[in-house]
Order: structure tokens, then C-alpha cells, then sequence
């Protein structure tokens, strides 16, 4: 909200604006033209002095009446942009004071706001990079900052601006450090070499800004680091000690330096990365040791012998907020690691003791239910349980003890046929909470039905070794963050960036929202070179699938006949199809899958549905021959339209990609 | 493009706010920081924070909050450079940053918050374009007195009295009043190194990283060069090779865009025009070789009784300095299995103390002397269930959750590098009789010096 001076006040300021030498004193000058912002009143007044003050001899005169012309259009509050003004602050861009060039820039830039900034020609980029060094540190990151913006017109200019802008990846200040790397990752987003060359380079200050004195740059330094590592994981592996924590740092460094820590582990680092996370765990605050315990268990997934022996040993210690996490840990492992089911069995016996809370007890009792054939006392523990269901206040829990006690009775019936019932009883008469009572009620009448309709209900796959890979952020090319380097996006994390910028996105209905929304569902799966390839497509870019579309085999079939192909299209591939993989992964896409062969089957056949908005069907058939290592796919569609078909076969392909390169 | 900017005092309290732009709500924006702040969960970050189209970006700075809020993408290590600078800035006007200073010279602040930043855009930040618009004098609580040597700093002990620098000294204004002209020459020269070093359980090196920073805080006039000569056989790099015998290496050094490095490739020697007030001439990283021994070694033993739950740990500690050097304010941090109850000791000299706290040991050691060994035996309990009994009665394998030891200490004029400077020489003729004051420290300090037990 503006500041309405009293009467006087805007008085006295009209009275010094309409003085013709105002300029003449530079800090009455600097004065009235800084208030200015909060007088909406005045706007009359100001343009005169304004104009005078550019034309003025003193260069401090000269750069405040450049950022006034801003604050000028910005208080006029309308579009008009004021052609001959804009041309006035080109031409001051050959300045000779280096403050007043910049200043011209962000002054262009705001006035020019709706037409996309100021625009940076070549002349315009060349000037500027010859006065860089006349420019102090603040000023040499902002232009950094304008030059994104220059496209070069060929390689060989490229190269002239890269060398010119060699001596900043050298300053001391970590921010034109960062802003020089920035340029050279996007100015050399055709040269993968270069930008590795680039990232080698800036390791040196940012492992020097990760060990500052200020925290706050740290984890800035951090965040990006870890930026890095998803697209380079080896980048920094040797330089794992710099990212070590010492008991004196605040909590939010040392959980970004397990993050950094967890993802740069490689064979020659990992026992010293792992004993010094062993150390992190017994730390006296219980929120860090839990983010080290589970930083081991992201670990496990690659070097699972070594890390559930660790675990194993953190459940001796017998403290509670350890045992709860590693129990949590270990529950997520064996679902992706199946090799280390017999290890964590055997270490699960007496935990029972140290958990108290809701989400450790339901791990624990998940890993009874499923596992329970191989712990022997597992019965008996969940005895305990049924025995203490009346004062369980977590519904959670107790759901989570019903299926499991099934599931074990399905594998040990002797044992556990009488508290089964016990339990089924309670649940069904005294539970208050109805979605329990409701999940007894439905094993108590899938009992009734018989064994083998139980069987086939609750024996779901144990373990499912791929779901990991496919939670795994692929590797990402630099070109998919290069653009969010040495910005807050990093220092947010993508994640939370995305739920800002919505915010602020549905504040200012920017158009930028469908675009990202048609593939938010497809998340990590599509590598993010394709995703900007898809978006590159002309209009068609939003392709909308819809989900849960029902077709059935039979009308399928009819249509599939009726059509021609309308793209054929072979892809490399490797090895049997893991069928369950596959479909998971085109159903997030809103692909589905209508029939399949059997694993192995030669040749193995796949056909597929999907629809977009407009109701164009898309039809696949996928076709794995014995002999060759490739994959076959065929479209069908019932509309010809080359550009959705595009967009259609370019997800798809992803798809396939992508399990395929998990495969090999 | 800044926003607004304030500065909060630890308990929240608004000391100072600037709106640059007039946009954007008033002054309970810095209490929705605080709130912000305060209630935080612990997994996030305070560093940024963000609320509706706002962005908060701040630092701590002995004691206080200096927040910038922006509500565009701006590039954060810049941010954060800014704000780092403008604490440096505001130190060296005001004398000293804290609370006090900051509340009594609320005008200064202003003054000087006009002159850096315009309608949000940073205009300058040297000192030296500052002072010509800088009117305001500052005030300084205590008048700086070169008689005043009652709080004699840390290096009062042993040097003759006259030689030293009182504490205060370099924790005056940059423009002191202009009839002072007495103390107006004067040059602080710190070579400060950090470091932080990781030695495993069996006296293994792990980790040694050495983070080392030469300052320079300048009361000189502007104009008159300095010429800073380093060590000789300082040599940058694995490769280089210069004098005879190891040399003094470092890995990677960084200067100040200031400095003019024609003298330093044959000489050694940076030369500058320094501003008045603080700057960092030179840093410095050196990892992993180091050529003179860790300070510390620490030899650790302990017994531990599971049947009974006694827990003994007896800790032997050597200072391996060169004689003349020692160690002060020298603390041993060790974190103990929970639960600890009773603490008993017998420790080496008198002037030791050790007592339990936040499940853990400390043990403070007011002064060590190169080359002397100290040490100290703990005794303690360590109640709650017994270990499993699959174990044996008595084991010798100290229980979990003991450990690592982390030393904190400060080494007065010495350097782990071995970086000293030659010589400090002034080439300006100071108007007045009075010859210009030169004052050089070196001093290193612990980072995180850590132990595995």
C-alpha cells in the first residue's frame, strides 16, 4: 500500500521537483527521487527532472535518474511504455560509468516487463562483455544474469564469448562464480564436454563455499552439489570427506551433507561413507540419527550385505527411536532387495520390545505377516499384539495386524488359528473404528468363502526388486537443470519448487501450469530430454491421455482389425519382458494394457490402449521376435492426426526406453 | 531485485527495515518472519523461506537476523553475498555488529541501506564510494583508548604489554571522528586458519581439511598501497615445487579481485590498495597433506563393565605444538551412552575441570603447552537393562553411543600450513609525525576436530 504523505509533505516535494537544478545537489536529487515511489500524486512532476537527470554530467546524478525512469512507468501503473525513453536508456547503455550501464539494463528490463525484458542484441551482448571487468562483483553477476538471454549466432562466437567469460569461473565471489558457470551451461548446451569441463572447474569453489564459514552459503553450496550429483553421480566421490558433519553444525547441514553423502557413494568410498554414518545414528538428536539410519538404508539398496549388518547392529543398542526407523528401513528393503530377507529375519526377533509408535509397529507387523514363515517366534509376537489390541490407539495398526495375522495363518495354521479368531471377534464386536471394523468383517466372510479365495486375495508378490529402479530418479542431462543453476529452485529442491510456483501459478493464471500438469503423472519415468522434446511439438504438445480408459478385448480386437498401422517403429531391447514392470509403468501413463503373452512366451506379444481427450484411440501392439534383440511396436488410430500420433509414440517410446534400460 | 530488507534482533524484535519498493505490506512482514522461523519443522531449511509470492533469504550474524525478501528467482549465493557484505559493511561503520550498536545507530544504518541499495538494485558496496556520502558520525559506546589495556586480549600473556594491540582495537569505526587524528594509521593483518581434521579409532588420519583466510582491516588513508610479503616457499598446487625442502603447500588459493599478483609468482608478495575496513585478501584450502603435525593427539582408552554397567574411560592427551607454542581455551567434547549418572575423576593438573552435561563429557583445559601430555580418568555409571546375555560378563569393546571425542581449541601465532607473513610494508608517507601501526596475527582454530573413540 503507498505511503500518502500529509499535504505538506507531497507539497514540499512538488516544490523541489519543480525546481530546474534539482540535479545540482546529488544526494537532495537522490533524496526526492528515492521517495518518490510512495506519492502516487506526483507522477507529473517527476518526468522533467527524470529526463534532465539522465542528461546530467555527474555519473551518480545519472544512475539514479536510471532506475527513476522505472519507478516512473511503474506508478503510471498503465502498459504505455514510452518509446523514446526506452531508446534514451539503450543509448545510455555506452555509459561510461559501469553502475549507470547496469542500472539501464534493470530499469529497460522492468519498463519493457510485458514485452519479455530487454532484449540483448548482438552489439549489445559484445559491449557488455568488454566492460565486464570494469564492473564490480554485483554488477558482473547481474549481467551474467542478462546474457542467458543472447543467443550466439554461431559456434565460432560461441567459443570467442566462453573464452571471454573464462577469467569470472575464477572470482572470488562465489555468486559470479556461479553466474559465469550458469552461462557456460547454457550457452554450451549442445557440447556435453564443455559443461563437464565446466563443472569439473567450479568443484573447487563449491567444495570451498560447502566448508564456509557462513552456514548459509554452505547450504546453498549444498544444494546445488546435490544438483549436480543427479546428473554426474561420480562428480564428487572423491571429495566424500568434505562432507563429513561436524557435531557443531546446525541440523538443516547436516541433513542436506547425508543427502550429498548418500548419493556419492561408490566401491571406494563406501566403507568410510558407511562408518561415519554409523556414527551419525547414535547422535544425540533423534530427527538426525533416524535421517542416517534411513540414509543407510538408501545405501542398502546397492550394498546390501554391508548395510543390514549395520542396522542389524543398531537394533543392540535397544533405544526406541532407533529401532522404529531401522524396522522401517528394513521393511522397505526387503521389498526391494529380496536377497536380504534371510538377514533381516534373523535380526527381527526381540525388537518388539523397543517400539512404541505407530508407523514402527505396523513395519514390524508387516514383516511378521509376510515373513512370518521363516522367524519362528513370529506367532508369538503377534499373540502379544492381539493380546494388547484393546488399548492399541493407533487404527492403523490394528489394521495392519488383521492381514498380517491372515497372512501368517495362511503359512502357519496350527499357530495362529485361535488368536485369529480372538482377534477377528474383537474386531467385529467391541472396535469403535469402523474401518477396522470393516476390515474384519471382510476376512471374516472371505474366511467363509474358503481357503483358496484367501490365498488368492492376500498372496500378493513379496518383494518387487524393479519398483526401486523405478523410484529412482534417473539420471538426469545437465541440460534439465541448467536453467535453474544458481537459482532458489535447487536451494527449494524441485519438489517443493513445483508446489511454489503452483501457488504463485494459480495466484497469476500463468500459462505455464497445463503444460507441466499433462505430465506431472508421469513423474521421474520420462527422462527430461524427452519431455522437452515432446514440449518442443507444435500445439500439440498437451497431450492429454485419459486415464481409467475402459475398452474391452472384445471391442478391441474389432477395431484392431479395422484399422490400418499407422506407424511402425522397431526398438532395441534386451532379454524376457517383465510383464508386471511394463504394465505398471504404461499405466502411469495412462497407456493400458488390455492382453499379454506369458513370460517367455516366444514370440512374446503385448497390445495396448489409449485415449486422449478427444477421444482419439490409439491401439499398439508390441511385439518381442525370438531371434533379434528388438522390440516391435505398431499403431493403430481411428482419426488420422500425424501430431497427437507424434506425441503418442514419443511417450511410449520413452516408456519402453526406460524399462529397457533397466533390463540391460 | 530486493524487496525489502530488515535486520531482527535474537528475540525477534525489528532493529531496522527498509522497503525499497513500496509494494509490498508493511512492517509485520518481519514478524511473519519470525513466526515463520520459530515454527519451522525440523527438517527444512530456514536459510530460504518462502510465503505466498515471497521470498525470505537471510543470514545470522553475531546474534542478529539480516533478512532480504524478494519475490523473484534470484540467484541465492549472490543473496547471500550481499548480505554478508552488507554485515561487513555495517561492522565496519558502527564499529562492531550487534545489537546495541545497531539500535544506537539506527540513522547510519539508514544512510548507509540508501546509499547500497536503490529501488532494490545494489548501487555499491565499497567502501570507498561509501564514504563520500556517509554524513553521520557514528556513535561508539566505549571510546576507543590506547591506555585502555585492561582487557588484554588473547595475546596479552607473554609479549611485552606495549606490543600488543588491545583487544578493542580493530573493533572501531572505519570514519572515526576527524579530530582523532592520532590513532587514524593503523593496519590489522589476521592470517586465520580453520581446521578441521578426522582421526579413526586406531590413530589412523582420516580427513585433514585446512580452510585459511588472510584479512586485512585498514585504517589507513585510501590511496596508500600495502605490500604483503608470504612465505616463500609457499607453493600453490600439488606440482609446484619451489626453495629447498618440503616448502608450504596449499591446493587452491583465491584472491581478492583487488589485489595485483605481478610480484606474487617470483616474490610472493600481494599488493593492494586496500579501502578502509575489513577485507579478505587471500583464501586458502589444504587438504589432506599437511606438513606439520595435528596439534592434538589423543589416546583413549576404555573399560567397560556390562554386568555392572561401569563405564571407565581413561584419556591421555598429547599436544604435539613446538614448545614455545600452546593452546588455549582448549575443550574435549564426548558424548556418553544414555543415561549417565555419576561422574568421577581424577585429571592431571588443577587448573582442569570436567563436568557431565547434555549427555556428554566436557572437559576444559584452560592452556596447553606445546609438547606437554595431559590427561584425566572418568569413571562413571551407566544404568538400565543389562546387555543381552549372549554376551560375555566383562567386554572390553566400548559400549554404543560413547564417542567420537571433538576437541575445540585455538592456537595463537601459529598456522597449520606453516603460512606466515614475511613482512607487511607500507608505501604511503602518512602526513602526521605519527608512523602508521601495523599489527599481524596468526592464529588457527578448530573446526571440527573429531576423534573416533
Amino acid at each position: 500500500m503507498p505511503y500518502l504523505g500529509s499535504e505538506d509533505v507531497v507539497k514540499e516535494l512538488k516544490k523541489a521537483l519543480c525546481n530546474p537544478h534539482i540535479q545540482a545537489d546529488r544526494l537532495r536529487y537522490r533524496n526526492v527521487i528515492q521517495r518518490v515511489i510512495r506519492m502516487p500524486g506526483v507522477q507529473e512532476y517527476i518526468q522533467q527532472p527524470i529526463l534532465n537527470g539522465l542528461r546530467d554530467k555527474a555519473s551518480y546524478v545519472r544512475r539514479v535518474a536510471v532506475l527513476g525512469c522505472a519507478k516512473m512507468h511503474n506508478l503510471h501503473g498503465d502498459s504505455e511504455v514510452d518509446g523514446a525513453l526506452v531508446n534514451e536508456l539503450y543509448s545510455l547503455l555506452r555509459d561510461q560509468d559501469p553502475i549507470v550501464v547496469v542500472n539501464c539494463l534493470r530499469s529497460l528490463e522492468e519498463i519493457l516487463k510485458q514485452e519479455g525484458g530487454v532484449v540483448i542484441n548482438k552489439p549489445i551482448a559484445h559491449h557488455l562483455l568488454n566492460r565486464m571487468s570494469k564492473l564490480d562483483q554485483w554488477g558482473q553477476a547481474e549481467v551474467l544474469n542478462f546474457l542467458l538471454r543472447y543467443q550466439p549466432r554461431s559456434e565460432e562466437e560461441l567459443f570467442d564469448i566462453l573464452n571471454l567469460l573464462d577469467s569470472f569461473l575464477k572470482s572470488s565471489s562465489p555468486g559470479v562464480v556461479m553466474g559465469a558457470t550458469k552461462l557456460f551451461l547454457v550457452l554450451a548446451k549442445k557440447f556435453p564436454h564443455v559443461q563437464t569441463d565446466v563443472l569439473v572447474r567450479v568443484k573447487g569453489p563449491l567444495l570451498a563455499a560447502c566448508s564456509s564459514e557462513s552456514r548459509e552459503l554452505c547450504f546453498a553450496a549444498l544444494c546445488h552439489v546435490r544438483q549436480i550429483l543427479h546428473s554426474l553421480p561420480g562428480h564428487f566421490s572423491s571429495h566424500y570427506k568434505k562432507f563429513f558433519c561436524s557435531y557443531s553444525e546446525p541440523h538443516y547441514i547436516k541433513l542436506q551433507k547425508v543427502e550429498v553423502l548418500c548419493e556419492l557413494v561408490n566401491d571406494e568410498n563406501v566403507q568410510q561413507v558407511l562408518e561415519e554414518l554409523r556414527g551419525y545414528c547414535t547422535d544425540v538428536s533423534a530427527d538426525f540419527s533416524q535421517a542416517a539410519i534411513f540414509a543407510i538404508g538408501g545405501i542398502a539398496r546397492t550394498y546390501t550385505d554391508q548395510c543390514v549388518q549395520i542396522l542389524t547392529e543398531l537394533l543392540g543398542l535397544r533405544q526406541e527411536h532407533i529401532t522404529t526407523v531401522v524396522v522401517q528401513t528394513f521393511r522397505d528393503l526387503v521389498w526391494l532387495c529380496p536377497q536380504c530377507t534371510e538377514a533381516v529375519c534373523q535380526a527381527l526377533p526381540g525388537c518388539e520390545e523397543n517400539i512404541q509408535d505407530s508407523e514402527g509397529k505396523q513395519a514390524l507387523i508387516w514383516l511378521l505377516g509376510v515373513h512370518g514363515e521363516r522367524i519362528p517366534n513370529a506367532p508369538y509376537v503377534l499373540e502379544d499384539f492381539v493380546e494388547n489390541v484393546k488399548s492399541e490407539t493407533f487404527p492403523a495398526v490394528k489394521m495392519e495386524l488383521l492381514t498380517a495375522l491372515l497372512r501368517l495363518f495362511l503359512s502357519r495354521p496350527a499357530e495362529c488359528q485361535d488368536m485369529l479368531g480372538r482377534l477377528l471377534y474383537y474386531c467385529i464386536e467391541e472396535e469403535k473404528d469402523m474401518a477396522v471394523r470393516d476390515r474384519g468383517l471382510f476376512y471374516y466372510r472371505l474366511l467363509l468363502v474358503g481357503i483358496d479365495e484367501v490365498k488368492r486375495v492376500l498372496c500378493s508378490p513379496k518383494s518387487d526388486p524393479s519398483l526401486g529402479l523405478l523410484e529412482d530418479p534417473a539420471e538426469r542431462p545437465v541440460n534439465s537443470w541448467a536453467s535453474d543453476f544458481n537459482t532458489l529452485v535447487p536451494v527449494y529442491g524441485r519438489a517443493r519448487w513445483a508446489t511454489i510456483s503452483k501457488c504463485q501459478g494459480a495466484k497469476h493464471h500463468g500459462p505455464e501450469l497445463p503444460n507441466t500438469a499433462s505430465f506431472a503423472t508421469s513423474g521421474s519415468l520420462i527422462p527430461e530430454e524427452n519431455k522437452e522434446t515432446i514440449q518442443e511439438l507444435p500445439d500439440s504438445g498437451a497431450l492429454m491421455l485419459v486415464p481409467n480408459l475402459q475398452l474391452t478385448a472384445e471391442y478391441f480386437e474389432k477395431t484392431w482389425l479395422s484399422l490400418k498401422v499407422a506407424h511402425q517403429q522397431v526398438l532395441p531391447w534386451q532379454g524376457a519382458v517383465h510383464a508386471d514392470t511394463l504394465q505398471m509403468a504404461l499405466q502411469v501413463v495412462n497407456i493400458q494394457t488390455i492382453a499379454m503373452s506369458r513370460a517367455g512366451a516366444r514370440p512374446w506379444k503385448a497390445y495396448l490402449s489409449a485415449q486422449d481427450d478427444s477421444g482419439c484411440l490409439f491401439l499398439t501392439e508390441l511385439l518381442l521376435e525370438p531371434e533379434n534383440s528388438e522390440i516391435q511396436i505398431s499403431v493403430k488410430q481411428n482419426e488420422a492426426r500425424t501430431e497427437t500420433l507424434n506425441s503418442f509414440i514419443s511417450v511410449l517410446e520413452t516408456v519402453i526406453r526406460t524399462i529397457g534400460d533397466i533390463k540391460s | 531485485m530486493i524487496s525489502q530488507f530488515f535486520i531482527l534482533s535474537s528475540k525477534g524484535d525489528p532493529l531496522i527495515y527498509k522497503d525499497f519498493r513500496g509494494d509490498s505490506g508493511g512492517r509485520d512482514v518481519a514478524e511473519l518472519f519470525y513466526r515463520k522461523l520459530t515454527g519451522l519443522p525440523g527438517d527444512e531449511s530456514p536459510v530460504v523461506m518462502h510465503h505466498d509470492d515471497r521470498h525470505f533469504i537471510h543470514i545470522r550474524h553475531s546474534g542478529l537476523y539480516l533478512v532480504a525478501t524478494t519475490s523473484e528467482n534470484i540467484s541465492p549465493f549472490s543473496l547471500l553475498e550481499l548480505l554478508s557484505r552488507l554485515a561487513t559493511l555495517l561492522g565496519d561503520y558502527c564499529g562492531s555488529l550487534g545489537e546495541g550498536t545497531i539500535s544506537r545507530n539506527v540513522a547510519l544504518v539508514y544512510e548507509l541501506l540508501d546509499e547500497v541499495l536503490d529501488y532494490g538494485y545494489i548501487q555499491t558496496t565499497s567502501t570507498e564510494m561509501l564514504r563520500n556520502f556517509i554524513q553521520t558520525e557514528p556513535v561508539v559506546s566505549k571510546p576507543f583508548s590506547l591506555f585502555d589495556l585492561s582487557s588484554v586480549g588473547l595475546f596479552g600473556a607473554e609479549t611485552q604489554q606495549s606490543k600488543v594491540a588491545p583487544s578493542s582495537a580493530a573493533s572501531r569505526p572505519v570514519l572515526s571522528s576527524r579530530t582523532d587524528q592520532s590513532q587514524k594509521n593503523e593496519v590489522f593483518l589476521d592470517v586465520v586458519e580453520r581446521l578441521s581434521v578426522l582421526i579413526a579409532s586406531n590413530g589412523s588420519l582420516l580427513k585433514v581439511d585446512v580452510q585459511g583466510e588472510i584479512r586485512l582491516k585498514s585504517f589507513l588513508p585510501s590511496g596508500s598501497e600495502i605490500r604483503i610479503g608470504l612465505t616463500e616457499e609457499f607453493c600453490v598446487g600439488k606440482s609446484e615445487l619451489r626453495g629447498y625442502g618440503p616448502g608450504i603447500r596449499v591446493d587452491e588459493v583465491s584472491f581478492h579481485s583487488s589485489v595485483h599478483l605481478d610480484e606474487f609468482e617470483s616474490h610472493r608478495i600481494l599488493r593492494l590498495q586496500p579501502a578502509q575496513g575489513e577485507l579478505t585478501v587471500m583464501r586458502y584450502q589444504l587438504s589432506d597433506d599437511l606438513a606439520s603435525p595435528l596439534p592434538f593427539r589423543l589416546f583413549p582408552s576404555v573399560q567397560w563393565d556390562r554386568g555392572s554397567g561401569r563405564l571407565q574411560v581413561y584419556l591421555k592427551l598429547r599436544c604435539d605444538l613446538p614448545p614455545k607454542s600452546q593452546a588455549l581455551n582448549v575443550r574435549l567434547h564426548l558424548p556418553l551412552p544414555r543415561g549417565v549418572v555419576s561422574l568421577s575423576q581424577e585429571l592431571s593438573s588443577p587448573e582442569q575441570k570436567a563436568e557431565l552435561g547434555e549427555g556428554a563429557l566436557r572437559w576444559d583445559l584452560p592452556r596447553v603447552q606445546g609438547g606437554s601430555q595431559l590427561s584425566g580418568l572418568f569413571q562413571m555409571d551407566v544404568p538400565g537393562p543389562p546387555g543381552p546375555p549372549s554376551h560375555g560378563p566383562s567386554t572390553s569393546a566400548p559400549p554404543l553411543g560413547l564417542g567420537p571425542a571433538s576437541l575445540s581449541f585455538e592456537l595463537p601465532r601459529h598456522t597449520c600450513s606453516g603460512l606466515q607473513v614475511r613482512f607487511l610494508r607500507l608505501t604511503f608517507r602518512p602526513c602526521g609525525n605519527a608512523n602508521p601501526h601495523k599489527w599481524v596475527r596468526h592464529l588457527s582454530h578448530s573446526d571440527a576436530y573429531v576423534i573416533r573413540i
